[in-house]
């Protein structure tokens, strides 16, 4: 579904991905873990497609397509979601306004018309309640005075509305209780399938004890220094990352 | 002949046609000596040095309208507020269209400037009110000598205006450039409430300068909604000057929404002469081209308790050019006020430029007195959010800037008329979906 080939970007001149490789098949959760600084926001930007970044080596292949040169709304189109580590106020939309227009341009941009108001309805009720958020939350400025357990249930609202074939959770649990945690990861396993992926970057352990990977990847100053299952995740926790950069540094 | 001499030379022969009384006479010849001796206002006053009227100037204009012209009401249809009942005082190239208008003398009176200034029953709400709001800077003091035809708006005391009254001004280009000068009065006695909205409207690309005067009385507890649509072509130009006084206890309120011509002007004062009121002025300004909108607003708080209420929003593109210049005055006795003013901007080139300035002049102690401006570009980081959930970059721009403008849109009591403005701000970012905000 998703081939990264070595991947290069750098922002203002700036290298921050040097090289990164990843494949993730349908079906898959893959986690990408790794000490501050070390690319994973940028990484989930240039497959999101921040303009911002210039990749400036290296392929990014989805669905046996090359997406570099897509929009940002093109990726989604296609059906790439990015859940934001922080995601931005937007006074003035509500909530429900703008995840009606986000899904009838999507539906536009594969040629279909506009969901029925009362589909678009149900669905977003059906979707609230996964996510156990209240009714009268839909209505209020996107993002706008959210929590950030609030702002975080909200982007897997999104996600469970659109219905990505691959999503990439950027730092979701930051800012998490453990309550909100839970509902989040439930939100994210319902909509597990085996034609979809999952993409957790996570700093932390903690959201992989309820999103668990099949992958674990290791990332250091801009490359993929370890990879493997989720056992790896465990030693990370315990150890924390100086033996990998030792590792790697040697 | 500069357009100065040709309006000053003409006055003579104006005056003489038109048949008026002595009052309204004296008040017309004052005012052509205030004119005469002060001219056009140049970039050297502080009020209008960032708005040259040089270029709009310099036209040939024909003064007076020669000759009747006439619309089909299917012609011209899409510039009404349609899809409701409203009271309508039409006018085309300066002259009243009884043909499109919809007018009343039952219980109130919505007609004609030309008949209040003629006929003796009008003379005592005349003599009361008429030029009495006015500021005498040379362009009002111009309308005022030239004031012959507007609309007279005359609600008595308690009296619901259940239908809007819309006030819309046609030019059809018959002179190859021609100037308009509408007069208008309101009166709203206790306890009255009526809404009007006001619409300028050049139908070819001959071009046409306004310089409208439009004076309103809010009387105690009368509340007065008014709404300003200034979405005209690109070789019409508009000096709206309009002055409101209120008395205590009122409520009043101007909207103007400015996305058309090539130089507005809006002077828009407000004097507060009583206690317990509350004046709001709110604006939607989106250009681009070479169009050019000015927003000098005067709010004038006399008495103690009195709130006001502005909130300016804009967008800029291209080479379009904006000023806000807002001035709160509270004077020593005005204790215990709450005055409030923002203007917000958004520059989406870098060839478009604001200019603001909020002044502020308070004499009294206790007042809560509160002012921001802002200038802006679109908020990278919302885009890239927006676009990253599908919604492509016209579409996310146009929803910011909706966004951007939607406390000023939720005021606007009339439904239709919001769905309107909406309607013309999609147009406007060119973008066509259905969000409603």
């Amino acid at each position: 579904m998703l081939k990264i080939n070595n991947l290069h970007a750098s922002i203002e001149d700036k290298s921050i991905l040097k090289g990164i490789n990843l494949e993730v098949k349908p079906g898959e959760v893959h986690a990408i873990m790794g000490p501050n600084g070390s690319g994973k926001s940028t990484l989930s930007s240039v497959i999101a497609g921040k303009e911002e970044y210039e990749v400036t080596e290296g392929s990014i292949i989805f669905d046996n397509e090359d997406i570099e040169e897509l929009a940002a709304e093109e990726r989604a189109h296609k059906g790439v979601f990015l859940s934001f580590q922080y995601p931005v106020e937007i006074p003035g939309v509500s909530v429900t306004n703008f995840i009606k227009t986000a899904i009838n341009e999507s539906r536009k941009a594969r040629g279909l018309e506009d969901m029925p108001a009362k589909d678009m309805l149900k669905l977003i009720r059906e979707k609230a309640e996964l996510l156990e958020i209240d009714r009268k939350f839909l209505s209020r400025s996107l993002n706008e005075g959210f929590s950030g357990g609030e702002k975080k249930r909200n982007e897997i609202f999104q996600m469970a509305m659109l219905e990505p074939k691959l999503a990439i959770l950027d730092e979701t649990d930051s800012g998490l209780d453990i309550d909100a945690l839970r509902i989040v990861a439930n939100g994210v396993n319902k909509l597990k399938s085996k034609d979809n992926a999952v993409v957790v970057i996570t700093h932390y352990q903690r959201l992989l004890d309820y999103i668990v990977p099949d992958y674990v990847h290791v990332l250091y100053n801009g490359r993929i220094v370890k990879s493997g299952t989720k056992e790896l995740a465990h030693e990370l926790e315990e150890k924390g990352y100086d033996w990998i950069k030792e590792e790697v540094n040697a | 002949m500069d357009l100065k001499e040709k309006l000053v030379s003409s006055f003579l022969a104006f005056e003489n046609e038109v048949n008026i009384d002595a009052f309204v006479h004296d008040v017309r010849t004052d005012a052509i000596k205030i004119f005469e001796e002060k001219g056009f206002p140049t970039k050297k006053e502080e009020a209008w040095k960032y708005t040259s009227l040089n270029t709009v100037l310099k036209e040939d204009y024909s003064v007076f309208p020669k000759q009747e012209s006439a619309l089909d009401y299917k012609d011209v249809k899409k510039y009404f507020i349609h899809d409701i009942d409203t009271y309508k005082i039409i006018f085309i190239d300066g002259k009243y269209s009884s043909h499109l208008s919809q007018t009343t003398h039952g219980g109130i009176d919505v007609c004609l400037m030309s008949s209040a200034l003629s006929k003796p029953k009008y003379q005592p709400i005349i003599e009361n009110y008429f030029n009495k709001a006015a500021e005498k800077d040379s362009l009002s003091a111009l309308n005022t000598a030239f004031s012959n035809e507007g609309a007279y708006i005359h609600i008595p005391k308690n009296k619901v205006v259940e239908k809007p009254i819309q006030i819309i001004h046609f030019a059809t280009g018959n002179e190859s450039a021609t100037m308009l000068q509408p007069r208008n009065l309101v009166v709203v006695e206790e306890n009255s409430h009526v809404q009007i909205i006001e619409r300028h409207q050049n139908l070819t690309q001959n071009p046409v300068l306004t310089n409208s005067v439009t004076e309103i009385f809010a009387e105690k507890r009368a509340i007065v909604d008014y709404y300003k649509i200034q979405n005209d072509n690109a070789n019409a130009s508009l000096i709206d000057n309009t002055f409101i006084k209120q008395d205590r206890e009122s409520l009043a309120s101007v909207h103007t929404f400015s996305f058309g011509g090539k130089l507005t002007r809006n002077n828009l004062n407000f004097y507060q002469e009583g206690e317990r009121m509350d004046s709001t002025l709110k604006g939607i300004t989106i250009i681009g081209d070479k169009q050019h909108v000015d927003h000098n607003t005067l709010v004038h708080h006399i008495e103690p308790n009195c709130e006001s209420h502005q909130d300016y929003k804009g967008i800029f593109s291209d080479k379009a050019t904006g000023v806000f210049n807002g001035k709160v005055v509270v004077e020593k006795e005005a204790q215990k006020t709450n005055a409030f003013q923002a203007n917000n901007n958004i520059l989406l080139s870098d060839k478009a430029s604001i200019n603001t300035k909020p002044q502020l002049e308070i004499f009294a102690d206790d007042v809560k007195c509160s002012h921001g401006c802002t200038i802006g570009q679109l908020d990278e980081s919302a885009m890239f959010y927006m676009r990253s959930r599908g919604i492509p970059e016209k579409e996310a721009k146009a929803l910011l800037m909706f966004a951007f403008t939607n406390n000023v849109l939720e005021s606007v009591k009339i439904p239709e008329l919001k769905q309107r403005i909406t309607k013309i701000i999609a147009d406007k970012l060119g973008v066509d979906i259905g969000f409603d905000l």
